[in-house]
Parts: structure tokens; C-alpha cells; sequence
């Protein structure tokens, strides 16, 4: 079934320095029990996008869209205050970027979980204690540490409180901004670990926004490659990583270390994103392309499907493998300069 | 003779709990080892990672050699010179020689200056050449930094990229031609897909102008092919430390090959193994007897918990581990 279905959606921000369009025509779908990667890098429009689904938003933004769909709800036609009572915690959830310090230092945790479940819901009390020692148990927490104060938990039991916290209602949508942004080798690789454990037992699809490439590998199911606020490329994991159309995903391949590889040498893209303006004509990646043909400054491309599921916004994504083998040599990116 | 010198290097900070705290739940004063008994060399033209988790004291042990944060017990000598028994000008000259990269260059830069007098700022303050040599040496600096002075020079840092503020930071550090820069996760807040450019940068200009190089990271798999030495931090002291080859291709000790397993591959296909430590964190106030990496270590035997281990040289000579069980492991 499909959970969340996202046809246009646009956001232009009105500041002093006139308009940027931070998201343009982004479509997407996340069906059943995925989890869905949004990866890009900074200003790609990551952030946005997940503040536009959640309704998060400042008021300089301007939301546009032609279509956006929760299981059904129609999300375009619903108001903020119905969205905050029938769909926010309920249906879709958020586990902020900060996880370790979105608890109230103050209460204690499994209290905190307990309000939430109490303040979008008519679980009693007494329903409401059995389900935070569920969700404790889904997050492999012990059962006792319910009684636990934020500081005497480890930034990774913090962490797990607060997946448990947006798990709490049993969402059919869960979106995790950065889960393990910041956090130490060690550390990271064990709420990876445990995400999927997480993942495997609960029913809720996950939108999952990173910019680490290695952080989408180990978990997703299938991702979508954000780039001056278009989706440039999106597919199953497996696709994406082994086998890239778009120039931008062949150059964060080249850029990304591999442990495993000690003789690889990694390859930046050159120059920077472009500004935002609105009604851009060209593509968003041309000044950095290194394949770049004059039409792709006439004409943004559109995505157009290159396998099944897999789709690619590129004029030259019939090239692919030719463009592929170009991308590994160090001197094609240098020439863009 | 080594450029630096670090012997027996540690750093300890002391918690005191309030005069309430220590009469009503009698809460005595402790200690923090932030560093214990660091002791490495570094050679002209090295450049040396150095790796751990947060709270391991690789910072620590940096704002000492830069001479930000005076060693509790140990000396740092560098050109043969103890900098512990450096006076006022003395330490200014030293300051000099040894530069720091920061992590993070949207707080690192000054917001209300421009990028030459970003860049001016040092050698004005350390008086080291007139206006027009200073002048001159900018501009060059920021052209070898991939900064063209025309476009760059009258910049405010809100109106460059991560990348762009990460190269003023760089040139910032070597304008005034130090022979040892100390480079403190200088990638980690950057964009993936410029960090390679600006590892590559750093290692060109460390050839080209010979100075050595500290390289700060938790991150091993971006230290491949920059550094030569590398030291594995836990809990303030060293507990690997050799080439950076032989040590990624055969870690000797349990926590070193820990952190290799965990570092992140950008490959849907690949399984790793779990790494083999208790899934617990760091401890540095619990006062132990014996190794500190104990408590989270599997093969832990009874002298592991009595004993601290000691550096030593492994059946290789390419690396020397802290560990008991070092014959056994391998």
C-alpha cells in the first residue's frame, strides 16, 4: 500500500534578499513497510521537504503541490489544526535530528512518553504505562528504565526513548532527521544495528534524511538523491549504489571513502551549488557537470523512468554507461572546473 | 632529531562538587585523566592521525601541543626545545610555528571580517612583516588555497560556501608558514562531495611548503592515503599506534579493530560484522586497577582487571599495542 504519495511539491522562501526556491517539483512515493533515504548535501532542500511534510514550516515559506497523499488523506485539503489532531504522532511522526536532547531534562522518560500517548490519544493511564514498556521493549530498552531521568541515560538510550516516543501511537510513517549525525564510529554502527532490528519489528514505513551516503546503504530500501532542490535521481538502494544514471550520484560515489578500497582515490565535484533563484531554466547541476551539453542549460530535464522504479532527471541518462566509465577517471572531473 | 617531541604527556582535570553537594550526599572531589602518559614523535614532512571517540583526548592533547593548555605532567619538545620552559615571547614565536585548522568554519572565521584581513589577522598580531609583504603573501596564500585574491578577497564569510570558509580557514593556518599544523576534524562539517578536494589540498600544500601535520579525526576511512603514522586513542592513552597501512590491514588491539569494523561502507550489498566490544560507552571517571578498555573488551582475562598494560612493541615492528594479550591476539 502506498503510505505517502508526493506529486510537485514546491517551497519558496520570501527573504530579504528576495525569493528562493528551496524544494521545486519534487515527487516521490513511499509505499508499505520501506524505508525511504532523502540524501543530499547541504542546501539541497532535504530539511525543507521534511518541514513541509510535517507542516514545520516558518511562515516566509510558500507551499505549493499538486498532489500529497497519506494512506488515502487527502493531506493538501486538511487545515493545520486537523493535521496536528488526526495526523501528527498518529499517522506520521518525526525523531528529530537532536534526539539526545529532545527529552525534558526534568521528567522522567517513560512519563514523557506517556504524556505524548495521553495528549494525542484516549489511552487511559493504566493503557498508556503497558505501552511505553512495549515500545521499550521494540527499542530494546529494559523495562525499569521507564523510571530513568534523561542524564542517566547514554546519548544512545536517548536516542532509543525517542524512537519509542515517536512509535508510540503506531504511526504508519516515521521521518528521522539525521539519526546518527554527530555521533562516534561506535555509536553509529550500533543504532544502525538497531534501527533495523527496530524496523523489522514494527509496521510504520520510515523516511529517513541524511546527507551520509553510507548511512543509506546500511538501511534503506530506497532513496532519492536531492540536489539544489530537485530530486535528480531515485530508486531502489540497490540500483542507485551499483549502477547510477545521474552525474551528481556518480560524483558523490567518487567522493565517498571506502575502507575497504585503500587504492581508490577519492574525487571531489567541483564548485559549489548554485543559488536558488526561482524559475531557473537550466539544470540544477549543469555548472558542475562534467558532461554537460548546451541544452541542459535551455531545459531542466525531467525524470524519466530508466528501470522499473528507478527514475533519473538527466538529458544524457541514455549514456549512462558510457558516462559511468567517464565519471571514474579523475581528469573528467577536473576539466569542469 | 624529531620536529616534536610529545614524552609521558597527560592532563588531568579536577571535578569539584559544590560545598553542598559534598555535606548533604558527600560527594567527594575526582579526577578526570583527560590524557595519561601520551608519548609519540613526529617527523618533518609527517603527517600523523590521530583517532578515537569523543572524550578519547585527542583534543586535549592537541590544545597542549599547540600550547593553548598546559600539560599536567609530561614535556612537549619541539625542535629539541622543552615548550613548557618557554616565556611569554618565547611561546609567541612557538605560536607561530604551530597552527590549527578548526573543525567547524561557520564559527571559526570572524563574521565581520573580510576574507584578506581574515587572513592578515595573524601575522598583524604576531608583527611578523610590514603592510605590503603582508599584503603580498595574503594574496598568494589565497590563490594557493584555490581562492582567486580578485573574487575572494573582499568576501564576508556568510557569503561563501562550507568549502570556500574552510579554505580561508586553511590559509588563515599557513599564511604565516608554520611548520606543524594541527588539523582538528577539518572535513567533518563538510559536504561529502567537496571533502576529498580539500584532504587533497592540505596534502599538496604539506608537500609543497614542508610543514608536518596532526591529523584529528574519528573517521578512518578519510585519513586514507594522507596520513603515515597513525595513533588509536581510548580513554586518554594510546593503545595502538604504527604505520597507518599496517595498522588498518592488521589491527592488533581489540579496540582498534573494533572501530575498523564500525566504520561506515557505502555499499547496500555489504554485511558487516558486528564489532566485538560490550556495547557500552566510555567510562572515564570509573577508576580502574587494571586496563581501561577492559570493561568493554570480550577477551578480557583475569590480569586485564589487575593489571594496567603497557605500550609494546607487537611480534611486528610496524606497530606497538596496549594490550596483555598482544601474542595471543594476533
Amino acid at each position: 500500500m502506498t503510505v505517502l504519495e508526493a506529486v510537485n511539491l514546491r517551497v519558496v522562501y520570501h527573504t530579504a534578499e528576495g525569493p528562493l526556491q528551496a524544494v521545486d517539483d519534487v515527487s516521490f512515493q513511499v509505499e508499505g513497510h520501506d524505508i525511504f533515504g532523502i540524501a543530499g548535501e547541504s542546501g539541497s532542500g532535504k530539511s525543507t521537504l521534511m518541514k513541509l511534510l510535517l507542516r514545520l514550516l516558518p511562515v516566509t515559506a510558500e507551499v505549493s503541490a499538486d498532489r500529497l497523499r497519506y494512506r488515502g488523506h487527502d493531506l493538501l485539503a486538511m487545515d493545520d489544526r486537523s493535521f496536528r489532531r488526526q495526523i501528527l504522532w498518529k499517522e506520521i511522526s518525526l525523531v528529530p535530528q537532536t534526539a539526545q536532547n529532545a527529552l525534558n531534562p526534568v521528567y522522567r522518560v517513560g512519563d514523557q512518553i506517556m504524556e505524548a500517548i495521553q495528549a494525542h490519544s484516549t489511552m487511559s493511564r493504566r493503557a498508556a504505562r503497558l505501552r511505553v514498556a512495549e515500545l521499550f521493549d521494540i527499542v530494546g530498552l529494559e523495562d525499569r528504565l521507564a523510571e530513568s531521568y534523561p542524564h542517566q541515560f547514554s546519548g544512545g538510550m536517548r536516542q532509543r526513548a525517542m524512537i519509542a516516543m515517536s512509535l508510540a501511537l503506531d504511526p504508519g510513517l516515521i521521518i528521522m532527521d539525521e539519526p546518527t549525525t554527530g555521533l562516534d564510529v561506535l555509536t553509529q554502527e550500533r543504532i544502525l544495528r538497531n534501527l533495523r532490528q527496530m524496523h523489522a519489528k514494527m509496521r510504520s514505513a520510515i523516511i529517513l534524511v541524511t546527507h551520509d551516503i553510507a548511512v543509506i546503504a546500511e538501511l534503506c530500501s530506497h532513496v532519492g538523491i536531492m540536489y539544489a532542490g530537485r530530486l535528480v535521481e531515485q530508486g531502489p538502494v540497490r540500483a542507485m549504489f551499483q549502477a547510477p544514471f545521474h552525474p551528481y550520484t556518480l560524483g558523490l560515489k567518487n567522493a565517498f571513502p571506502d575502507i575497504r578500497e585503500m587504492d581508490r582515490k577519492l574525487i571531489s565535484i567541483p564548485g559549489s551549488p548554485p543559488h536558488l533563484a526561482p524559475g531557473a531554466r537550466s539544470c540544477s547541476f549543469a555548472a558542475r557537470c562534467p558532461f554537460v551539453l548546451p541544452e541542459c542549460r535551455d531545459a531542466r530535464p525531467r525524470m524519466q523512468d530508466v528501470e522499473a522504479g528507478h527514475q533519473v532527471a538527466c538529458t544524457r541518462a541514455g549514456e549512462a554507461e558510457e558516462l559511468r566509465r567517464l565519471a571514474r577517471e579523475r581528469e573528467t572531473w577536473r576539466s569542469s572546473m | 632529531m624529531a620536529l616534536l617531541d610529545v614524552n609521558s604527556l597527560s592532563k588531568r582535570y579536577e571535578l569539584r562538587p559544590s560545598v553542598l553537594a559534598r555535606v548533604l550526599s558527600g560527594k567527594r572531589m575526582r579526577r578526570i585523566e583527560a590524557v595519561r602518559d601520551v608519548t609519540f614523535a613526529l617527523n618533518e614532512g609527517e603527517v600523523l592521525g590521530i583517532v578515537g571517540e569523543s572524550g578519547c583526548g585527542k583534543s586535549t592533547t592537541c590544545a597542549m601541543i599547540a600550547g593553548l593548555e598546559p600539560p599536567s605532567a609530561g614535556t612537549i619538545r619541539f625542535r629539541g626545545q622543552d615548550i613548557g620552559a618557554f616565556g611569554a615571547k618565547a611561546l609567541r614565536r612557538y605560536r607561530r610555528h604551530v597552527q590549527i585548522i578548526f573543525q567547524d568554519p561557520f564559527e571559526s572565521l570572524n563574521p565581520r571580517l573580510q576574507v584578506f584581513d581574515q587572513v592578515a589577522e595573524g601575522p598583524r598580531a604576531l608583527g611578523l612583516w610590514s603592510e605590503a609583504e603582508t599584503e603580498q603573501r595574503v594574496l598568494r596564500m589565497l590563490a594557493d588555497v584555490g581562492l582567486p585574491p580578485a573574487a575572494y578577497r573582499n568576501r564576508f564569510p556568510h557569503q561563501m560556501s562550507g568549502g570556500e570558509r574552510q579554505r580561508v580557514g586553511i590559509a588563515s593556518a599557513l599564511v604565516s608558514e608554520p611548520e606543524l599544523v594541527i588539523a582538528d576534524e577539518p572535513l567533518s562539517m563538510l559536504d561529502v562531495s567537496i571533502r576529498a578536494g580539500i584532504r587533497d589540498l592540505l596534502s599538496e600544500l604539506a608537500k609543497r611548503r614542508r610543514f608536518s601535520v596532526i591529523y584529528v579525526s574519528h573517521d578512518l576511512s578519510i585519513m586514507k592515503g594522507f596520513v603515515h603514522g597513525l595513533i588509536v586513542m581510548y580513554l586518554g592513552q594510546i593503545v595502538e599506534a604504527g604505520t597507518f597501512s599496517s595498522i588498518v590491514a592488521n589491527p592488533q588491539h581489540p579496540y582498534t579493530a573494533a572501530l575498523l569494523a564500525a566504520v561506515p561502507v557505502p555499499d547496500p550489498l555489504f554485511r558487516r560484522a558486528v564489532p566485538d566490544i560490550v556495547d557500552d560507552v566510555a567510562r572515564p571517571l570509573a577508576s580502574l586497577a587494571g586496563c581501561r578498555f577492559a570493561p568493554r573488551c570480550r577477551q578480557a582475562v583475569d590480569i586485564c582487571h589487575r593489571e594496567p598494560p603497557e605500550l609494546a612493541a607487537s611480534g611486528n615492528a610496524a606497530q606497538s599495542v596496549r594490550c596483555h594479550l598482544r601474542h595471543r591476539l594476533q
